[in-house]
């Protein structure tokens, strides 16, 4: 009933799809950085798409399991091993108790979400099982996982058989855009923010044409970009009030800063633009040094491209209902 | 009242452009509208966060376009509910009305020795008065909280003596331990969590301001009138026991 974390990696954090209901008090989504990816992977082992899982970055992760556990993930380009079989993203795999489940540093991409059956049973705090890194409060103690930390797994809900061409990994998977997102210099699409109008011409025609570079001192909180810089008009004190995860606000700097689900419940600084949902699984991938590009689209585009998603993945549920018993 | 996509899952709601020439009746406004909303309970909306002029609203789309019906324009149909629920409560009158003398009053004791209050000569001499002066005035006074974040349950304090505004530090500190009391230019708050931070310390409290294992997590909520209570040291340990 336990998974056994012999090498943590860089940063390893319990994570679920996060907290609703606690804004008002100051308190964070947390949760999977691309929560669409831990959904489908926890659909994958046969779990509610609320299981907690962990949220691996830029891998290193080295575990194993004291009973049978089925696992899948989804994310950037890592190479997962059971053993010394490699386990390809998005497919389910069985782990025999013992046997070692390793996660490299990726190829291309930053992070990678694992669903574990049965879930990872730590403690909901304020309706979420994930890590508030900032506030350090959920998940495991409330921190990044270290060596030789043991987390409690759940029950499996229900039984998914993993048969396909071998007797250990599925050969049924989820569509490759879903378990594996990342792209080299990947284009980001936004609608305008609420302070679209504070920004003049040329610089609202530099967020749309040049690229921008990732910072090293981007995390959970946010991406950094290290330029173009984005000046503003006016220099007006703005009255705080509520960002988001894909917020882009503007600090004086002028160094745009691209909000993700560890980002403060409210902010002061200009918002130029918002990156649309569906595209935060891409700006979840970003690491330093990747350069990104910035394209707008309309408020109803966005909308449309998350209701098709959502109803590509009730599709891809039916469909997996035929592998559960 | 202006509505404003916040992004594709969220808007925000702007009650009132202005803050400070009004703060009081500006958050009295934004508290009503935020609770207008929770009662009008609109379907899709999920949350509502009230700060100093606006209410945010996330929603989650799926449920707001099967509940419109419509699946091009969720938007419009949000803001449209939005008015209406606004509209109704306006309508029902004075008695949902949420006043100061409503909101509930906190007093929150606050050692201002010299151990935890690291500014308060900084904030003496920005201010040309005498630390013993600072104190009295920042705990004589009435605050309102107009909001709480950067961290889970910091309280955004408005109210504080126009004569004690001091700006914030110029290098912010890495780490400030919890409870401590600082000033940030016009404004008062409190630090529930060991977190960096850029006001001027002038005190600790020994309450603890966020409990994520309590339902309602933190002691303050927007709206709140507070007050702080100077006292000696003896009593700050006791208290922290």
């Amino acid at each position: 009933m336990k998974a056994i974390i012999e090498g943590a990696g860089f940063l390893t954090s319990v994570q679920d799809l996060g907290r609703t209901g606690f804004r008002e008090f100051g308190v964070s989504t947390s949760g999977a950085l691309d929560s669409f990816a831990l959904r489908v992977a926890n659909l994958l082992v046969g779990n509610d798409e609320t299981d907690a899982g962990l949220e691996i970055t830029l891998g290193g992760l080295q575990l194993h399991f004291d009973d049978e556990r089925i696992v899948a993930w989804c994310g950037g380009e890592f190479n997962v091993q059971i053993g010394p079989a490699p386990l390809p993203a998005g497919h389910a795999a069985v782990v025999h108790p013992g046997e070692e489940l390793k996660v490299g540093r990726p190829q291309i991409g930053c992070r990678a979400w694992l669903a574990i059956s049965g879930g990872i049973d730590v403690a909901c705090m304020l309706g979420s099982r994930s890590t508030d890194l900032r506030a350090n409060f959920g998940g495991l103690h409330g921190r990044a996982l270290r060596d030789g930390d043991e987390l409690l797994l759940g029950k499996c809900r229900r039984s998914i058989r993993p048969v396909g061409t071998t007797d250990r990994i599925s050969s049924w998977t989820a569509p490759h855009d879903w378990v594996n997102p990342a792209k080299h210099n990947p284009m980001l699409r936004f609608i305008r923010g609420v302070d679209w109008d504070r920004f003049n011409a040329s610089t609202l025609q530099r967020l749309t044409t040049e690229s921008l570079a990732v910072s090293p001192d981007s995390d959970r909180m946010g991406v950094r970009f290290d330029g173009p810089e984005l000046k503003r008009e006016d220099s007006v004190d703005l009255i705080s009030e509520a960002v988001a995860p894909g917020t882009v606000q503007v600090p004086p700097s002028g160094k745009p800063i691209l909000l993700l689900r560890d980002c403060q419940t409210i902010g002061g600084y200009p918002k130029i633009a918002h990156v649309i949902t569906v595209d935060l699984a891409i700006a979840a991938q970003l690491r330093p040094g990747d350069q990104v590009r910035f394209s707008e689209v309309p408020l109803a585009e966005a909308h449309a491209l998350l209701v098709d998603r959502e109803r590509q993945l009730e599709l891809f549920r039916i469909g997996l209902s035929l592998h559960t018993t | 009242m202006n509505i404003i996509p916040l992004g594709d899952s969220a808007l925000i709601v702007r009650v009132r452009e202005r803050f400070e020439d009004a703060a009081e009746e500006t958050l009295d406004d934004v508290l009503r509208t935020c609770q207008q909303l929770r009662s009008a309970a609109v379907p899709g909306i999920i949350e509502l966060a009230p700060a100093y002029t606006s209410v945010a609203v996330f929603y989650d789309l799926l449920a707001a376009v099967k509940a419109s019906g419509q699946s091009n324009r969720a938007f419009d149909w949000l803001s449209e509910r939005i008015r209406a629920a606004v509209a109704a409560g306006a309508d029902r009158g004075r008695a949902v009305r949420t006043r100061r003398s409503d909101a509930r009053l906190v007093e929150i004791p606050v050692c201002y020795d010299a151990e935890f209050a690291p500014d308060l000569d900084d904030v003496a001499r920005h201010t040309q008065m005498s630390a013993k002066e600072v104190v009295g005035l920042h705990s004589a006074a009435e605050y309102r909280v107009a909001c709480i974040g950067f961290v889970p349950g910091f309280p955004f304090l408005t109210g504080l003596a126009k004569r004690l505004a001091t700006p914030r530090r110029d290098i912010p500190r890495k780490e400030i331990s919890p409870g401590s009391v600082g000033i940030g230019g016009a404004q008062t708050g409190i630090y529930p969590l060991r977190s960096p931070g850029g006001w001027n310390l002038i005190g600790r409290t020994p309450m603890r301001l966020f409990d994520p294992q309590k339902d309602s997590p933190t002691l303050l909520r927007a709206g709140d009138r507070v007050r702080f209570r100077a006292i000696a040291r003896e009593e700050f340990n006791l208290l922290k026991e």
